[in-house]
């Protein structure tokens, strides 16, 4: 921690850093409105898949980063999961060296245009900005400067490459594409290790790709990310389901010395209440996938939907309000979140709901499903609801949800969207008897280094949180990857050691068996 | 990217591919199934696996021309590439030795059930095997049946081979004849369904290799879920194997239906343009 306040005090006493500081008094940056993040008109959005939020121009970004204190004590920095250098970035963004504030965040991000994009600053960074903490003023706009400085080196065309020293020959994978696993592959790779990412689906980025719609993460960005790493030497293998396709032990025998599990939440729950299995009734995964990997909603590509006229999305999560907002996309007429508590209680970001709201999404508060009915085919035509009442809070500090008796009432429905959570997908800890797992199906690891049961395999992400953020998963990454570093050269001085007292070779390969 | 390096028609709508699939081949167990994925613009769908040969490093699917997925799958010729294929998915059979199993395979249903066959022989039991179709053309595989069951009976709707009758016709002249263990069944969901009320009304457990909707095949979407004792399982994760007496056929039969509109709009455009080219 003190190393790193040293290196944070330095580098806040460089020249450059001195002088645009003076350039502008903080009484007159704090008198700066927070900048507006131009949006599409929401009748228009509403009908196609186009990024909602359209980005900051040059002006708008230097004028927000101005904004900035570039305080003594950066406690926006504490808040961030991957520890970005958020004063330096935004200051290089004042000084227009906008190619350096891209640089400044891949030096700790492996992601940077995907967190400007899903962040929830508002409960990180930005939560413990100066401004929010001692002024009650809005904070600076961190998330949407991030997104800038990413943005403006992926359309430069010219995307530096972070560098990596030679091949150390140690073979490492990641178990999984998504975030945790991008996050390790190139902390990784910076660190000189030979990186193999395995995926299941046909496409690289996990829940990056299958799970957030267009319109709020174009895939193009992720691909973008996902080149970069692949030029630092990261291999990706698509199709490949680790504990089916090949057993971790037959990728030990192959050469891997170490892995991360990374393969995330990846089980739909549903509410087991009568009707559920009928025609019509998604979870909220296998819609989003339809939708966001395999293209459903244009009619050139093969897989279908079943797009309807009045669709109804349990919960009151991010997932849930990104399907909702791509039934309206689909032409719904009536497209509703069902949610059991009020409003205030609701997970999903205050921006989503937001956006959700002006696109003409009804909003169902205080209440919940108890059956569904269908016509004769089995497609879901009705449901019936229940009004709930808040009572005193429960174990996650919410109020608790109580069924007012006598308040059922039928609507019209014709697709529902289930969308209450998820649980840990069993591929992985079913293939690997000795994986210490809890109760819930995650899987145990030491909190400090992500390591689990089995010394050479860690894990992080959702197959460790249940159900969590991008930015949380590529923290988990990142820890792992310096916590792998440490166990492999540990291993490997244990071996020099051994080698030194004149062991034989046989007892020596034992070691490392 | 996987190569076709062997095709065979069986008839006019069934294809049988010979893929390059090391891995799989290897590590592939009977029960095991595949998913698909034909083109950029492809939807993926599962497959079983009808045989394997590790030393080749080959995995042998058997296709029928049902949609448009499928017509896409068959017209790859030897030297082409299938772009998507994960596996093997799935829960493997639980092979044990049960005495007599009788096993059941309508349409291309007899793929998947030839490595069940072969691995229940290996366990030292005796296998009756009834094949079904609707007429001699579409009976497959009839010749590696015989070489891993100790009988073969073969039923067809119009008497044009074997017997003339249901599959469940053949089944119950067996059940009445020698006592039977464990009854095994694959084949379309309606044929699966009256199977097994017959091996209900005899008391003999029955296993069913279910065939639903599927999206990724790895338990992340729940499009192939089911009611097996009344409670929601996935069959990509679940099974594909369960006890056919406690699982829901009818809901089965109307969820495989879900998207029969779109499907056969799907189809005929997909046909126009087939034609067209």
């Amino acid at each position: 921690m003190k190393v790193l306040l040293e290196y944070l005090k330095k580098e806040r006493d460089q020249e450059w850093r001195v002088e645009l500081r003076s350039k502008l008094k903080n009484k007159e940056r704090t008198q700066l409105e927070r900048i507006q993040m131009p949006e599409q008109a929401p009748d228009k959005r509403n009908k196609n898949f186009t990024e909602v939020n359209m980005g900051l121009s040059e002006e708008q970004a230097m004028f927000e980063a101005r904004r900035c204190l570039d305080c003594p004590n950066p406690t926006c920095i504490t808040g961030c999961p991957v520890g970005i250098n958020i004063p330096k970035f935004i200051k290089k963004i004042e000084a227009g060296e906008f190619m350096d504030a891209a640089r400044v965040l891949k030096e700790t991000n492996a992601l940077p245009a995907v967190c400007g994009r899903v962040c929830p600053q508002e409960i990180q960074c930005e939560q413990v900005c100066f401004y929010s903490q001692k002024m009650d003023k809005p904070p600076v706009a961190i998330g949407y400067l991030e997104r800038f400085a990413a943005d403006y080196e992926q359309n430069s065309g010219n995307m530096s490459v972070p560098e990596t020293p030679a091949f150390n020959g140690i073979k490492v994978a990641s178990i999984g594409s998504g975030p945790a696993g991008l996050a390790f592959a190139g902390d990784m790779a910076k660190m000189g290790y030979d990186v193999t990412v395995f995926e299941a689906l046909h496409e690289i980025g996990g829940v990056l790709k299958y799970g957030i719609p267009e319109f709020r993460l174009p895939n193009n960005v992720v691909d973008v990310e996902i080149d970069n790493l692949q030029k630092m030497g990261v291999k990706f293998v698509k199709n490949f389901i680790v504990g089916k396709t090949a057993s971790v032990e037959d990728l030990k025998e192959e050469g891997f010395t170490a892995f991360l599990v990374g393969t995330g939440a990846g089980l739909p729950n549903f509410m087991h209440i009568p009707g559920e299995n009928f025609i019509g009734i998604y979870s909220s995964n296998e819609y989003l996938t339809r939708i966001n990997l395999m293209n459903a909603a244009d009619p050139a590509y093969d897989t279908p939907v079943l797009s309807g006229k009045n669709v109804a999305v349990i919960g009151g999560g991010n997932t849930a309000m990104d399907a909702v907002r791509i039934s309206k996309r689909l032409g719904a007429e009536r497209s509703m979140i069902i949610y059991r508590r009020s409003i205030e209680e609701m997970p999903a970001r205050v921006e989503e709901i937001k956006h959700a709201k002006e696109e003409g999404i009804e909003f169902l508060n205080l209440h919940n499903p108890v059956e569904y009915y269908a016509d004769e085919n089995g497609r879901v035509n009705k449901m019936k609801l229940q009004k709930m009442e808040l009572g005193e809070p429960d174990a996650s500090g919410r109020r608790r949800p109580i069924p007012l008796e006598g308040s059922e009432y039928i609507i019209d429905v014709d697709t529902v969207v289930v969308s209450v959570g998820v649980s840990p997908n069993p591929l992985i800890p079913q293939s690997m008897k000795e994986l210490d797992v809890s109760s819930w199906g995650t899987i145990n690891v030491d909190k400090e280094s992500l390591q689990t049961s089995i010394p050479d395999i860690f894990a992080g992400g959702d197959i460790v949180r249940g159900g969590a953020t991008v930015i949380l998963a590529m923290g988990d990454g990142r820890k792992a990857a310096a916590a792998m570093d440490r166990h492999i050269k540990g291993k490997v001085r244990d071996i020099l050691t051994l080698i030194k007292e004149f062991k034989t070779i046989g007892e020596v390969l034992d070691f490392v068996k | 990217m996987n190569r076709i390096v062997e095709k065979e028609y069986f008839s006019d709508a069934v294809v049988k591919l010979v893929v390059e699939a090391p891995r799989i081949a290897k590590s592939r167990m009977a029960g095991h199934f595949v998913i698909v994925r034909v083109g950029k613009k492809g939807e993926r769908i599962p497959l079983t696996i009808a045989e394997a040969d590790v030393e080749k490093g080959t995995i042998t699917l058997i296709v029928q021309k049902v949609g448009v997925t499928s017509i896409k799958l068959c017209n790859l010729d030897v030297g082409e590439y299938i772009s998507d294929l994960v596996g093997p998915l799935g829960e493997p059979t639980h092979i044990e030795k049960v005495g007599t199993v009788l096993a059941s395979g309508g349409g291309v249903g007899v793929a998947p059930l030839l490595p069940i066959v072969e691995a229940f022989k290996n366990a030292g039991n005796k296998v009756i095997t009834v094949l079904a179709a609707r007429n001699k053309e579409l009976i497959i595989l009839e010749e590696q049946m015989r070489l891993h069951s100790d009988e073969v009976v073969i039923m067809t709707d119009d008497g044009s081979y074997g017997k003339k009758g249901l599959v469940t016709h053949g089944l119950e002249e067996i059940i009445k004849r020698e006592k039977v263990d464990l009854a095994v069944t694959v084949g379309p969901a309606i044929m699966m369904k009256f199977v097994s009320q017959l091996t209900k009304k005899y008391n003999i457990p029955t296993v069913a290799s279910l065939n639903t909707l599927m999206v990724d095949g790895t338990g992340m979407c729940g499009a192939c879920r089911v009611t097996v004792g009344g409670k929601t399982k996935f069959v990509c994760v679940d099974g594909p194997e369960f006890d056919a007496h406690q699982v829901d056929f009818d809901e089965m039969l109307l969820r495989l239906n879900s998207y029969k509109p779109s499907e056969t709009e799907a189809y005929e455009s997909f046909l126009n343009k087939y034609r067209k080219a």
